[in-house]
This record gives structure tokens, C-alpha cells and sequence, in this order.
């Protein structure tokens, strides 16, 4: 049966640089796909934007680009990414010009239509609701607040820009599985209703998608046996035709493949194991069977797949009030009493100046700042070497944000003893609210376009 | 009252965020601890474990193909991870606040 292998460059926007340098060395890999947006992406590239308008996607691509691109011209390796963000054509733009300075001939696709900002209007004149799925929000709440808007497109367009002799395929919010289903889609043509072999695909891209994740990372029991971690290997799969996948990493690197490392990764932010929603095909993840077949190799096949749904997801970002915060430290003696009675004085403080945040959270890091109410009080204080009071407010207001940052620093002389580390003032962060909503598909993908640029 | 078991020491665990939901999957090390965590880690023992920092509701569904159990805590993320004061604002500790968990090893 043929054969295709294929390898993760990286699990999202600020990942290592280095792993994929491996991955395009020893991986013996015909394509390797990167997933650089989490649901929080989009909201970081739309600030950005607004502050430089030819941003707006994931600038690493650049030095990726720049370190990776000789090797793979070289090897024939092709690149799938959807580090276009909100910009693709910028990101095609900035990659472009990597290869001309690199003096390389390269053909770069370059996939728009999933951004809908502009035509919420016209959406929702068409009858599109954008009925919150969690919330009771309705776009006329925040529409003169919202930030980004993209549906999430699927393989089929990643498959056809290659079909297309493309090098490199950038698009803006293809799913974080497209870009590793898209590759087989190309290679192996596999009908686009082949319901099964697509559900084998968007596994094999879940389990890809978070790089060290599935070889090592982030495991939360017998973590400590993990080798190398400095050098950790991202996946690598050897996909068969019919959908099975041997989930693998570059020989002589880190980390470690296991059952283990690989369930952890299989159920990771899926909700509904019985429907895992893709625009491509309805997983069924009850179905699916891992074995360890050898060291560093789980293989994994079985996975049954339900038509794909008629409706693309929509995510929405709409801008929320501003966050404030500040920091101090306190030493033993009594540390944590000190960062008590610091919080105290910080929020009399901000009542006597009239901010009324909608929302507080006192933090105290190395006690509860991760698990808030749910850590258990310290038993002994004498016992405790150090303590770091963390506060943070929303309000509508960006200046009130500003008044708490501006109460740490006076701590340090007129407040409980031992205060240090107070670390300047951050300035106040523009939080965004996020929601999502079903937009029927033949509104969206009759807009979706490749465009293919020879450098 | 029967012997009682921390969660960590039969089972492992990851957790991350969709939304405004924490999303966490527990996995049995072993049939013996497949059957235990089936029997007595149901949703509202759950919800009632995070109430104090998740409004819930929690969803709760098995998956046997590999042992685990799946759990959707819902309301748990301060409005999801851009809007979000928490400093885990993306629900990475909360699998091992589960695993902290006890519950009745025996009848």
C-alpha cells in the first residue's frame, strides 16, 4: 500500500523554531503542516493590525521561512500553514519576499475568504443570525464593537492549492486538522466523501496540531522520565492510503511517542468525543483504535466518520472593557499576611478614587494564583519563603486601569515591610469577548480563493 | 465509609479551554481503575468539585476505546482566554486539580 509521511512543524503563534529543523532533516517527509492559531490568536494579530496595518498574521513565519526554505527546496518538502491569521496575503507577501532573498524559486498559494468582518451586514441581511452558541449574545449587542470575524474553512481548499503545484500553501483560519488532512487529500485523492478516511485524517491532524504535545510534552504523570526534552521531536506520521497512520518522530530527538502521550493528545479540547465537528467530517473518537506497535510508534486507525456538517463555525471577537494589573512580592516573615494586607490597601485605594471594576481577582503566586479557590489554604505560614500578590479588574474605563497600577509602586515604602519586585506598571490590555456561531456553508465558500504567486 | 483514593494516583489527565468551558479528559491507568472512575466520577460530582470556581453546567461523556472519561466545565474561564483575568486563563490546570480529587476506592 502507498505511503506518505508527513511531519508537524509547529503547535501554535511564539512555538520553538527549532524542532522542525529535525522534522525537515531526519523526518524523511514529504510535507510538513504548521497550526499557529488558537482561539486567542486572532484577538492578539487584530491588535496588532490596528496598530501596523501590513501585520496581522503570525510574524515567526518569517524567520521559519528564512531557516527552513533551503532545506526543503532542496528536499522537495512542501510547507502548509495558516500563519495568514487575518492577513494572508501579507503573510504570502512577507514569505515571498523571504525567497527572493533567499534567491529561490518557490510557488506560493495563498487562500482568502474566510475572513467575514466585512460582511456581517450583508450576512446577516441574507438571514444569518449569528446566534451565540454558549451566550445569549446577539450580534447587535457588540456590533459596533466586533474586532475579527472568521469561519473556519476546511481541507478541500489546502488540497486544491496544492493539486495546484504549489510550494507553499498559506491560509488565513483554515482549521488547526485541515492543514494536516489537506496534504492526504492532495497525495492520496481520496473522495471528499470518503467519510472514514477522512475521519483517520483529522485524527491524525488533532494528534499533530499541538507539536510536543503528542511526543512528550505537557505529560502531566511521568513527566520527569521524559528524555531530552531540550530536543524534543515534533510528530511525525507514516499514513498508509487507506487512512491508518503509524504516529511517529525523527530519529536520534527527544521527548518519547507512547499510548500514554497520545490519548492525552486524542481527547485534548474536543468536547463531544462522539461528534468532533470539523468542516471536512464528523469524527467519532469512540471508534478510534492507538496501539504501541514499538518504541516511539503508536499506531492508529479505525476511526469512523460522519458527513460533514452544512454550517461552517464562525468565531467572533468583540472588544470587552480593558484589564488592569499590578504586582508586588512580600518575604517571610509572614509573607502571605503581608500580600493580604497589600491587597486590602490596593482596593480601599481604588474606592477612595471611585474605580468600581465589574469584575476582581486577587491572586496570591505560590499559593492560589493557577487554582483560585480551589487550592487549599497553606497550613503553616512560617513555612512559606515568599509570596507574590497579583491584582487584576475589568472595567469599561482604560484609565481606571491605570489608577491600580499606579497604587503598587507607593507599597514599597508605605505599605507592609519586605515589599519588592514590583516591576513597573503593566499597561492596561483591551480584552476581547469571544463567541461563535453557524454560518451555512454556500455563504462562505463561493468567496473562498487561491491565488498562486511565482517568486 | 470506605477507603478513600486521590484521582492522581489511578488515573492521568489534560485540560485546555474552548470558549468559556474547561475542557478535561481523566484517563484510567488501568481496567481496575476504568471501572472505579465509570462508577464514581460522574458530572455532578464533578460540577460540585468546581463550583467554587466554575458556574457550570458539566457535560460528561465516556470514551472506553482508551479508558477515559471526558468532562466539559462549563462557565469556568472568566469569559474565555482574551477576556479572562485568570492567570490560567486557558484551563491548562485544571486536569490536575482533578486528579487532586479523592474518591471512595470500596464500597
Amino acid at each position: 500500500m502507498r505511503t506518505v509521511r508527513i511531519g508537524a512543524g509547529q503547535g501554535f503563534y511564539g512555538d520553538s523554531l527549532l524542532p522542525v529543523l529535525d522534522v525537515a532533516r531526519y523526518g524523511n517527509v514529504k510535507y510538513i503542516s504548521f497550526d499557529t492559531l488558537a482561539e486567542l490568536t486572532l484577538a492578539i494579530l487584530e491588535k496588532g493590525r490596528r496598530k501596523d496595518p501590513s501585520g496581522g498574521f503570525t510574524r515567526d513565519v518569517i524567520p521559519m521561512m528564512r531557516n527552513l526554505l533551503p532545506i526543503c527546496r532542496e528536499r522537495g518538502i512542501k510547507l502548509i500553514t495558516n500563519a495568514g491569521g487575518i492577513n494572508p496575503q501579507g503573510a504570502a507577501r512577507a514569505v515571498a519576499g523571504v525567497a527572493r532573498e533567499l534567491g529561490l524559486k518557490l510557488k506560493i498559494a495563498c487562500v482568502t475568504g474566510d475572513n467575514i468582518l466585512d460582511r456581517l451586514d450583508e450576512l446577516a441581511a441574507q438571514g444569518v443570525t449569528f446566534k451565540d452558541e454558549e451566550g445569549a449574545q446577539t450580534l447587535a449587542d457588540v456590533r459596533d464593537r466586533v474586532y475579527f470575524a472568521s469561519a473556519y474553512l476546511g481541507a478541500g481548499v489546502i488540497a486544491d492549492a496544492l493539486d495546484r503545484g504549489a510550494d507553499v500553501v498559506i491560509t488565513g483560519r483554515t482549521t488547526d486538522t485541515a492543514q494536516f488532512l489537506g496534504p492526504l487529500l492532495h497525495e492520496f485523492r481520496w473522495a471528499r466523501d470518503d467519510w472514514d478516511k477522512l475521519a483517520q485524517g483529522v485524527v491524525l491532524g488533532h494528534l499533530m496540531e499541538c507539536s510536543g504535545q503528542v511526543s512528550g510534552g505537557n505529560l502531566q504523570i511521568g513527566w520527569e522520565a521524559v528524555p531530552n526534552l531540550e530536543r524534543i521531536g515534533f510528530p511525525v506520521a507514516e499514513v498508509s492510503e487507506d487512512g491508518s497512520f503509524i504516529l511517529t518522530k525523527p530519529e536520534n530527538t527527544g521527548g518519547a511517542v507512547t499510548l500514554r502521550s497520545v490519548k492525552e493528545q486524542f481527547l485534548y479540547e474536543i468536547h463531544d468525543p462522539t461528534n468532533y465537528i470539523t468542516p471536512d467530517v464528523i469524527c467519532d473518537l469512540t471508534t478510534t483504535k492507538l496501539e504501541e506497535v514499538g518504541p516511539n510508534q503508536v499506531r492508529v486507525s479505525g476511526t469512523r466518520g460522519k458527513p460533514a456538517p452544512s454550517t461552517l463555525k464562525a468565531l467572533l471577537g468583540f472588544a470587552d472593557g480593558w484589564m488592569g494589573e499590578g504586582y508586588i512580592s512580600f518575604s517571610w516573615p509572614k509573607a502571605y499576611s503581608k500580600a493580604k494586607r497589600a491587597a486590602e490597601i490596593i482596593l480601599t485605594r481604588l474606592e477612595m478614587q471611585g474605580v468600581r471594576p465589574e469584575e476582581t481577582r486577587v491572586e496570591y503566586i505560590g499559593i492560589n494564583s493557577l487554582w483560585g479557590a480551589l487550592a487549599p489554604e497553606p497550613a503553616d505560614e512560617d513555612q512559606i519563603n515568599e509570596v507574590r500578590l497579583r491584582i487584576a479588574i475589568r472595567t469599561r474605563d482604560k484609565k481606571a486601569c491605570e489608577v491600580l497600577a499606579r497604587e503598587f509602586p507607593p507599597l514599597l515604602l508605605s505599605g507592609p515591610p519586605t515589599a519588592s519586585a514590583v516591576a513597573g506598571t503593566p499597561a492596561p490590555r483591551e480584552l476581547l469577548g469571544l463567541w461563535s456561531a453557524l454560518i451555512p456553508r454556500e455563504l462562505v465558500e463561493p468567496q473562498v480563493q487561491i491565488t498562486i504567486e511565482e517568486v | 465509609m470506605g477507603r478513600s483514593v486521590r484521582l492522581i494516583e489511578i488515573c492521568h489527565a489534560r485540560s485546555g479551554d474552548k470558549g468559556n468551558a474547561a475542557d478535561i479528559a481523566l484517563f484510567a491507568n488501568d481496567d481496575a481503575a476504568w471501572e472505579l472512575i465509570r462508577r464514581r466520577v460522574t458530572a455532578e460530582r464533578v460540577a460540585e468539585y468546581f463550583r467554587p470556581v466554575a458556574a457550570g453546567p458539566v457535560e460528561r461523556w465516556e470514551v472506553p476505546n482508551v479508558q477515559a472519561l471526558k468532562f466539559v466545565v462549563h462557565g469556568a474561564l472568566g469569559g474565555g482566554a482574551p477576556r479572562s483575568l485568570r492567570s490560567d486563563n486557558l484551563g491548562k490546570t485544571f486536569a490536575a486539580a482533578l486528579l487532586r480529587m479523592e474518591i471512595e476506592a470500596e464500597e
